[in-house]
């Protein structure tokens, strides 16, 4: 069947949901609004207040109270409305939820699930269209998800609902309106299993979010050059599936880390790092890292294409290892 | 309201457990036999005591950096909290979370707390979770004066009191945020005024008079239990120590703390049970001596325990990966 980003992660919850009364989501305007994107809409008529539940604006208490009831028995999935958001609930994922679990000596579980959009390419500017996955990969406790594709959205946000750790899911704001085949099996998705889009023999690429796409555009025009590419994409940042990226630069022997982020101090970096320290022998090039200028988002649309990361900026980087 | 008599003993007991306790921990601090911070409770005993007093095993509290109380009084085990504050194995966190981070989820105590304000949002959270859940079970905030300044507190209380959920903020108000008086961190002197803003109930009570805060913690759990939303009680007391064992407190001054010891709430209860004859002197050593013997065997238990495996640093981060953390 097919299914439009969005539909995949509501789906995803929705199965959740109806498997497990003690799943419930909270957020700003989740309710009969249907979230800001539309992400939760129709679960409300569904589920009623109870667990599709409408939050005052106040992200600190809304991730709280996603803490203090998973610490209590309860899945709750935490929306935030734009990920740039998350700033105002950053104690409670990062000194609470994310640690709670080692201080206590292991004796409690914290299935939450915080997902939040993010990215650029609309115009939202700076406070709504950062790309902040490093943020939260430096926290040892999370789990990090960031799907591509509707399928990959639909499993990997089973697999978070059931997860007993507190998972960021992010969703890249332009990819809800994508639509392509799910298999009609409905089933999760293993957090920390990477996926090859495109298998290739001459180089690697590995992106994250909607720069899997560009990367698999850029992987299209280089074949018709001669270059083949295997695109990669971890899908979950944390636990990161490190054998398939290695397995990959055995065999091509170059790598390209494409992501949205900022490029310094992104995960990109840490992706690249981790590259050189263990596959240095396999390379016959330095790892190239392609990211977002180092400013804030600018507004113009003009502006806005200079700063986010594209196809071209991949192809170009992928022709200064040949 | 009259208190029969076994409570009254019993708030006794816990009272002096918690001073007794830390009497210990400030001693071993001092002596370099616990490392890291410790935030003594002494002087604000009937706080923890009055409330958990009327709290059932499984009803939650979120607690504070200054969380031994709470955690006694809430029915923490005195072995497992001496040997966390040791840094071994036996702890309540397997030494690795210490004084700050003591938790027990089998009896509702979901962790002291490092960062000033956070158990208020948590603790709406496991409100929410007993509303959800359809218990009658409560939880209790307890938090200090300078906790109020944080927009948590604002949001939790807004968020309660629109749901109504089972939730009782206690406000221990110790006249200071670390160095800083109240009079110099915020322009009123009732912290329960800010009940207003949140349509709920705001009361004031001598924090120090363990039966007074027993009476209005009663009247406020029976509310949350019945479905009728929360109640933000203050409790004025004073901390005797400083902010953490290392701190002298002399920004406090000393009339102010001579002042605050004549009302200590210990000699207040032990004075209340003689006159009324509830016990006799001899009786009273007897429980003493009682719990002297409870702190030296927490003691023993924690001197006579492992450290921890250096292993177990990889342990508990998550619940499914273990090795795994070591390599990626």
């Amino acid at each position: 069947m097919k299914m439009t980003f969005l539909e995949a992660i509501k789906t995803g919850m929705d199965h959740e949901m109806k498997k497990n009364e003690n799943v419930y989501i909270l957020g700003e305007d989740v309710g009969p609004f249907g979230g800001c994107f539309g992400v939760t809409a129709g679960l409300f008529d569904k589920y009623g207040d109870k667990r599709v539940r409408d939050t005052p604006i106040s992200e600190g208490a809304i991730v709280g109270c996603a803490v203090g009831s998973a610490a209590t028995g309860l899945r709750p999935i935490a929306e935030l409305m734009f990920g740039d958001f998350v700033t105002v609930a950053m104690d409670m994922i990062v000194n609470q939820a994310a640690k709670m679990r080692y201080m206590f000596g292991g004796k409690i579980n914290l299935p939450l699930v915080i997902r939040m959009p993010i990215g650029a390419g609309v115009q939202a500017s700076a406070q709504h269209s950062q790309s902040i996955e490093a943020w939260f990969t430096h926290v040892p406790g999370l789990k990090v998800v960031y799907p591509s594709t509707p399928e990959d959205a639909l499993g990997l946000m089973m697999s978070s609902i059931e997860d007993d750790n507190p998972v960021i899911f992010f969703e890249h704001k332009l990819l809800y309106g994508m639509s392509t085949e799910v298999g009609d099996d409905i089933k999760p998705i293993p957090l920390g299993v990477a996926k090859v889009q495109r298998e290739g023999t001459d180089v690697t690429v590995i992106a994250t979010g909607k720069m899997v796409h560009n990367a698999i555009e850029a992987s299209e025009k280089l074949a018709k050059e001669g270059i083949s590419v295997e695109v990669i994409d971890p899908r979950t940042l944390y636990p990161l599936d490190k054998n398939t990226i290695f397995s990959s630069i055995e065999k091509t022997h170059k790598v390209l880390v494409i992501t949205e982020e900022h490029k310094r101090g992104g995960y990109g970096g840490e992706i690249s790092a981790m590259i050189s320290e263990e596959c240095f022998d396999d390379l016959d090039a330095p790892v190239v890292r392609v990211g977002a200028l180092n400013v804030p988002m600018p507004y113009a649309p003009t502006l806005e294409n200079v700063v986010i990361p594209n196809t071209q900026d991949i192809i170009n980087g992928i022709k200064r290892m040949f | 309201m009259t208190i029969p008599n076994m409570n009254v003993i019993d708030m006794y007991k816990t009272m002096l457990k918690i001073r007794k306790f830390e009497t210990k921990a400030m001693n071993f601090f001092a002596e370099g036999k616990i490392p890291g911070f410790v935030h003594l409770y002494i002087g604000e005993e009937a706080v923890a005591t009055g409330v958990c007093a009327n709290l059932n095993d499984d009803d939650y509290i979120t607690s504070t950096h200054r969380g031994h109380g709470h955690i006694l009084a809430k029915g923490g085990d005195l072995k497992f909290m001496m040997a966390e504050l040791f840094g071994r194995a036996t702890g309540y966190g397997k030494g690795k979370g210490g004084s700050m981070h003591i938790a027990d989820a089998t009896k509702g105590i979901l962790g002291a707390n490092g960062i000033v304000g956070a158990g208020h949002n948590i603790s709406v959270g496991a409100a929410l979770s007993a509303q959800y859940r359809g218990t009658k079970q409560v939880c209790v905030c307890f938090f200090g004066d300078a906790s109020t300044n944080q927009g948590t507190f604002h949001e939790s209380l807004n968020m309660a009191s629109l749901w109504k959920l089972p939730v009782i903020f206690i406000c221990e108000n110790n006249l200071y945020g670390i160095s800083i008086h109240q009079s110099r961190h915020q322009a009123i002197k009732d912290i329960s005024e800010r009940a207003v803003s949140y349509n709920m109930p705001g009361i004031t009570v001598d924090g120090n008079d363990v039966f007074a805060v027993y009476d209005a913690a009663k009247e406020a759990i029976k509310r949350a239990r019945e479905g009728n939303g929360p109640t933000l009680i203050e409790c004025k007391t004073y901390r005797q120590r400083g902010h953490f064992e290392g701190d002298p407190g002399t920004y406090k001054p000393a009339p102010e703390q001579e002042e605050w010891v004549k009302k200590d709430p210990i000699p207040r209860v032990e004075k209340f049970i003689l006159n009324k004859k509830i016990l006799n002197e001899s009786q009273l050593k007897d429980i003493q001596q009682e719990i002297d013997i409870q702190i030296e065997d927490a003691v023993e238990f924690a001197n006579n325990s492992p450290y921890p495996s250096l292993d177990s640093v990889i342990e508990d981060v998550y619940s499914d990966m273990k090795e795994e953390v070591r390599v990626r």
